[in-house]
């Protein structure tokens, strides 16, 4: 397995704050915004930009929750792998609320499209945007387009984007893996 | 994912299936709490609940647990059984599993019932109960009461009272305690406690109030009248019994601490637990009934995985 850095630990960090001042300038106080991270691994870039809008702008009440798809995959009974379903947390209504998707990386949409249809169980939203820290683009196998996006990667079908964190025992990186 | 393919009993699982089970219900019992109480994982899964033997809750409680699935549900009961028309019960199943049905629920008064039919059809079973033998899903949803209640089950003390011979529910919660670290204990008339018990590794004891003070949890199981041999009496009446093994407030406030009330269900009030008991802080029999729709969720959810998808 080749490896090739993607963007470093400095170089995230520009990038997280650029998400963050976009997010501001669309949602301003984030009165009636909601984050929404997805489970596994897009909570860990949530919490990290949540933490973040709240050293910008420590009057804003920003409410954050996370939304686990497995429960409402397409591959159930369809792949090997065993789908073991994680937390759900949204202890609030959706209803009429701006939501921001977030997750690490998007790749075929189905994730995606699995975690909105969980989302919905919990109230009419009045819009969702998706925010993606990387983009494999040319590889959507579903209509599903971010608003927000870190970096935009061109890949192949057997290379693996990994995003790393210090919170998840590693370094703040996102990697390019390459099977030999 | 779970290492057996069918439920038919705790015997055949281990701690990392029970284990799993949990963690699932924990995420199904989130579900539960939703406005929408419902995911669409198991569309295209039909389940059969075949009950040979009457059953008021746990019927009710698979039946749920599938709904909330989104598994389509097909019900049968004893009463319009074809068996009573001389039909054989794997003619029955095959029969109900030709018209498409991927996971067969079934209670039956015989013990090993799940266990035969696993031999003769390819649909994964689950086992609501067959004769004394087991009651795996009950099991687990006591299990999971205990670990909700207490934090965990390992290093706890349980003490299951009543009618050990005939109960499936204690056979299952044996093994399904044991599995998890907990010590057993079980308490009733020496007529009422299999001669070979000490066999599976749990204490015995006949003092209600001895039992009641070593341990941190008591399952309080009901007669099974039913199920006991017709003309042998195996204790004089039920006051007596009553007397002697049913818990009431009295008893409960006297112990040195406070210990966990629960019953499977089925409560005969005045028998084997007093109404002031039943309804007490201590006890946490709607809670089982609360989770065992979640446990039986997973349960149903992570065999469904295990299933080859047709067509």
């Amino acid at each position: 397995m080749r490896q090739v850095t993607l963007i470093d630990s400095k170089l995230l960090g520009l990038i997280m704050n650029r998400l963050c001042y976009q997010l501001i300038e669309n949602h301003d106080d984030f009165k009636d915004a909601v984050i929404i991270g997805l489970q596994p691994r897009g909570i860990f870039l949530a919490e990290n930009i949540v933490d973040r809008l709240r050293q910008i702008q420590p009057k804003s009440e920003i409410r954050f929750g996370i939304i686990d798809p497995t429960f409402y995959r397409d591959d159930f009974r369809r792949s090997d792998k065993s789908l073991i379903a994680l937390p759900t947390e949204i202890p609030f209504s959706l209803e009429g609320k701006n939501i921001i998707f977030i997750d690490d990386v998007l790749y075929t949409g189905r994730t995606i499209r699995a975690g909105l249809e969980g989302m919905l169980e919990y109230g009419r939203p009045a819009s969702v945007e998706l925010l993606v820290l990387i983009d494999r683009r040319f590889t959507r196998e579903l209509p599903i387009e971010p608003k927000y996006i870190g970096k935009s990667v061109d890949s192949y079908d057997n290379q693996k984007v990994k995003v790393m964190w210090k919170k998840d025992g590693g370094e703040d990186k996102v990697l390019l893996l390459t099977e030999n | 994912m779970l290492s057996v393919k069918h439920l038919l009993g705790i015997k055949d699982l281990r701690r990392e299936d029970i284990e799993l089970i949990f963690s699932q219900a924990d995420e199904f019992k989130e579900v539960l709490s939703r406005p929408i109480k419902k995911v669409p994982s198991l569309r295209d899964i039909t389940v059969a609940n075949l009950f040979f033997e009457n059953s008021t809750r746990t019927r009710l409680s698979f039946e749920l647990a599938e709904k909330r699935l989104s598994a389509d549900v097909v019900n049968f009961s004893a009463s319009s059984s074809s068996l009573k028309k001389g039909e054989t019960l794997v003619d029955t199943v095959n029969n109900i599993l030709a018209m498409k049905v991927d996971m067969v629920v079934m209670r039956h008064a015989s013990p090993g019932a799940g266990i035969f039919l696993s031999r003769h059809i390819d649909a994964s079973i689950v086992n609501a109960g067959d004769g004394t033998h087991e009651h795996p899903t009950q099991a687990l949803l006591d299990a999971y009461s205990i670990r909700e209640k207490l934090g965990s089950v390992a290093g706890k003390k349980v003490v299951i009272v009543g009618d050990i011979t005939h109960s499936r529910v204690a056979i299952s919660n044996i093994y399904c305690l044991q599995k998890l670290g907990a010590e057993v204990m079980v308490c009733g008339p020496t007529t009422l406690i299999p001669k070979h018990i000490h066999s599976l590794g749990v204490k015995v004891e006949h003092d209600l109030r001895k039992a009641l003070e070593w341990c941190d949890v008591a399952n309080m199981l009901r007669i099974q009248l039913e199920r006991q041999d017709v003309g042998v009496r195996y204790f004089p009446t039920l006051r007596e019994y009553s007397m002697q093994y049913g818990l009431d407030k009295k008893l409960l406030d006297s112990l040195s601490k406070k210990i966990v009330v629960m019953h499977p269900g089925p409560i005969n009030r005045g028998v084997e637990i007093t109404s002031d008991v039943a309804d007490s802080d201590q006890s946490i029999i709607l809670d089982q009934v609360e989770n065992g729709v979640a446990i039986r969720m997973a349960v149903i959810y992570l065999l469904a995985q295990r299933m080859e998808r047709r067509g």
